[in-house]
């Protein structure tokens, strides 16, 4: 704004070298975020249905349920495990925060600036809080 | 037939293909966050957790039920979301579609494998 003569950088052809260097408003931190969760969540499915099979089948597998938080699971140690768990749980909430902002401006139609910008900073401060909270229960 | 709608006739827009993944995606989205209200409030209010209150909940038929339709969801879901993904980044055709089956096969794989939990309860 303030110089106006300096030429602007084009990118006709993204590099991701180039990506890196963006600097993202708070809604379009959001908005990458919620893809790389997706993405995440996607590519580690097997894994929550593996924690959904062995937390619920019987007595005997919720065992090693539990004990792949503490002896870890398979070749990973459980501090590992834990460590996914946790990027599963940012995950998720990220994902969620986001939806339901989505939604309420898919509902609303609450397009202003102002809006998008303070929605994006709650989205993003309450998945983080909420992510710090069940980190410190899933590690401590 | 006064107005064909087919082979050279054929309107190309107007026929809410992105509507209708687009409105997919958000029915689907918010089975899932009455869901995880749900269960998170079953899991918050009911005492202390272990296996047996664990089982409990998802014992219950009407959970079942609604377990089983936010798998249904999630695949669905996820197929939007994740075929969107390979839209925007991957351009070679036969790369995009290769990716496209795997991405059928695997949210199908989990969703059997899911379901098969469910049911055995």
């Amino acid at each position: 704004m303030a110089d106006q003569a300096q030429p602007r950088p084009v990118y006709r052809n993204i590099h991701v070298s180039q990506i890196v260097k963006y600097r993202l408003p708070p809604a379009g931190i959001v908005s990458i975020g919620h893809r790389i969760s997706g993405v995440l969540m996607f590519a580690l499915l097997p894994f929550i249905v593996w924690l959904f099979d062995v937390s619920l089948t019987s007595e005997v597998s919720y065992g090693r349920f539990t004990s792949a938080f503490v002896a870890g699971l398979w070749i990973f140690p459980a501090w590992i495990v834990k460590l996914v768990t946790l990027g599963l749980i940012w995950a998720y909430l990220h994902h969620f925060i986001a939806g339901l902002r989505h939604l309420w401006m898919d509902a609303t139609h609450a397009v202003t600036k102002e809006f998008g910008k303070v929605s994006a900073l709650v989205t993003l401060g309450a998945s983080l809080l909420l992510t710090a909270v069940l980190g410190f229960k899933l590690f401590f | 037939m006064a107005d064909p709608n087919f082979g050279s006739k054929r309107l190309v827009v107007g026929a809410h293909y992105g509507l209708r993944d687009w409105l997919s995606q958000r029915v689907t989205a918010a089975l899932m966050a009455v869901f995880t209200i749900v269960l998170v409030a079953q899991v918050l209010f009911g005492g202390k957790l272990g296996y047996d209150r664990w089982a409990q909940i998802f014992s219950a038929q009407w959970m079942k039920v609604l377990t089983f339709v936010v798998i249904v969801s999630l695949a669905w879901h996820a197929w939007v979301g994740i075929r969107d993904v390979w839209m925007d980044y991957v351009k070679p055709v036969g790369v995009r579609l290769a990716l496209q089956v795997w991405t059928i096969a695997w949210l199908v794989g989990c969703c059997g494998w899911a379901v098969q939990v469910l049911w055995r309860l």
